[in-house]
């Protein structure tokens, strides 16, 4: 089977700063992936080259078998705006800050895309809007702007408008990272209820837990590398790599204990 | 001293004519201002060295010549460079134009400048171009924060359609001058322009300021 997304040799600089230094990826269709690693790991990065947020300095995606982007033949590729737009149509993005547009409602941001970017009927799209913002628990704050949501709405309202374009991969760039504690759960109960039905998954995230339990693969990234990649009970229960572990730890230690003494 | 404002009445229709020379001056100026402010603005703002580096020398040029010297140098030096005569009103627009659209430039990237960059990156991830993230998203949003500095702006521009009477361009100021000339009544002519200035000035700066506090409320 074909690899739905298809990342080859992938670099990416900020002027003198390498910050991804070559990441091949391979991701089946439905499949979600967890991407740990350490702040400056080059995860958020890898995440926005997809989308091409991010312009890749060197290296290929190829999105359903296409490679984006035209061969400048000194290995190097030219993203035309057609191009960018093209891939950002099918592949979703969430941030860390929710980024909702402050000036619409809850349904006017989810529908913004289909209607501006798609051009689709508005009474088509507010259906699906309205079932969207349903499936994320959210149909009761349709007409509300985001100022009057709790991030954890927020943020839930960011997945409703990313799946608004029935992308065929979403990215999550640590989308409870900016959450209080007591509202990380209701936004991975929306992505692990997305990891069932079957989406396409890329997840930069620091909840251990909840790549262990909704991830089909984890990647541990370092110094902008894959180091270490395999199932969450390879990569995060017994961890090969000295690197891994050690991160592994760093987190551990801020974990509850099992049972109060 | 004696007031005499009777000569004034019977010049009403030469104040008159000041006055519409006065606002038509201004709203061509504010309208050419905030579109050379959008464009220049979007220029200073680029990421892009061909769109801002000339986008930065307009800024710094206009905001930095005296409005005065810009009007006297399309009047007069103008035609002498290209053959092309300007009417007192078009050189007094341009110039005022150009001075104030520096200034409003200044304004519209500012505006786009306290967006959060989150705004750009998620207009951009669903899939907008360029032009569809400005409509949509960002003009929105700064055109709303930067209105009450571009009230202050367009009053400003009122104010200083009163040095196009140096070119002999038929505004207030003008046609208190000719009331003056011919009736010997300086005092009671440029009073009357001071007031009738304040007049149009000063409603308009208890509009911007309310509109700032409304603003700065729903923030």
């Amino acid at each position: 089977m074909q690899p739905i997304l298809s990342i080859r040799d992938l670099h990416k600089s900020f002027g003198a700063l390498e910050v991804i230094k070559g990441v091949d990826l391979d991701v089946m269709k439905g499949e979600a992936i967890a991407i740990l690693g350490a702040s400056g790991s080059g995860k958020s990065t890898l995440l926005r080259c997809v989308n091409l947020l991010e312009q890749p300095s060197r290296g290929t995606i190829a999105l359903g078998g296409q490679t984006i982007g035209a061969d400048r033949g000194n290995g190097l590729r030219h993203y035309s705006g057609a191009d960018l737009v093209a891939v950002r149509k099918r592949v979703g993005m969430v941030f860390q800050q929710f980024n909702l547009f402050p000036h619409m409602t809850a349904l006017q941001n989810v529908i913004e895309g289909p209607v501006t970017v798609k051009g689709r009927p508005r009474a088509e799209a507010e259906a699906l809007g309205r079932k969207l913002l349903d499936k994320v628990g959210l149909s009761e704050k349709a007409d509300v702007y985001p100022a009057r949501l709790s991030g954890g709405q927020q943020q839930r309202v960011a997945i409703a408008r990313a799946l608004a374009m029935e992308p065929d991969v979403m990215l999550f760039d640590e989308a409870t990272s900016a959450l209080d504690p007591e509202l990380v759960g209701e936004v991975l109960r929306a992505i692990r209820q997305l990891a069932e039905e079957g989406m396409t998954m890329l997840i930069v995230t620091h909840e251990l837990g909840f790549a262990y339990h909704v991830a089909d693969r984890v990647i541990f990234l370092h110094q902008g590398l894959i180091h270490e990649q395999g199932s969450p009970q390879e990569v995060l229960v017994a961890p090969r790599e000295a690197r891994t572990r050690e991160f592994l730890e760093g987190h551990g230690q801020f974990r509850l204990p099992d049972r109060a003494p | 001293m004696q007031w005499d404002f009777q000569s004034l009445l019977n010049n009403w229709r030469a104040l008159l004519t000041g006055l519409t020379g006065t606002l038509s001056l201004a709203v061509v100026c504010i309208l050419a201002a905030a579109l050379i402010g959008l464009v220049v603005g979007a220029g200073r703002y680029s990421r892009r060295g061909f769109a801002r580096w000339p986008a930065t020398a307009f800024v710094e040029f206009f905001r930095n010549t005296p409005v005065l010297v810009l009007i006297i140098w399309f009047y007069f030096a103008f035609p002498i460079l290209t053959g092309q005569k300007l009417s007192a009103f078009t050189a007094a627009a341009i110039a005022i134009s150009l001075n104030g659209g520096a200034f409003a430039a200044e304004i519209f990237r500012g505006g786009m400048q306290s967006l959060a960059r989150g705004q750009w990156d998620a207009a951009r991830a669903i899939g907008m171009n360029y032009p569809q993230l400005m409509r949509r998203v960002i003009l929105p949003q700064a055109i709303k924060r930067m209105l009450p500095a571009f009230t202050n702006r367009a009053i400003e521009i009122l104010k200083t359609t009163a040095i196009a009477s140096i070119v002999a361009y038929y505004e207030l100021l003008h046609s208190a001058r000719v009331i003056a000339a011919a009736d010997f009544n300086p005092i009671e002519a440029y009073t009357a322009v001071a007031i009738i200035f304040f007049a149009l000035v000063y409603p308009l700066t208890i509009v911007a300021r309310s509109v700032e506090r409304r603003l700065r409320v729903s923030e």
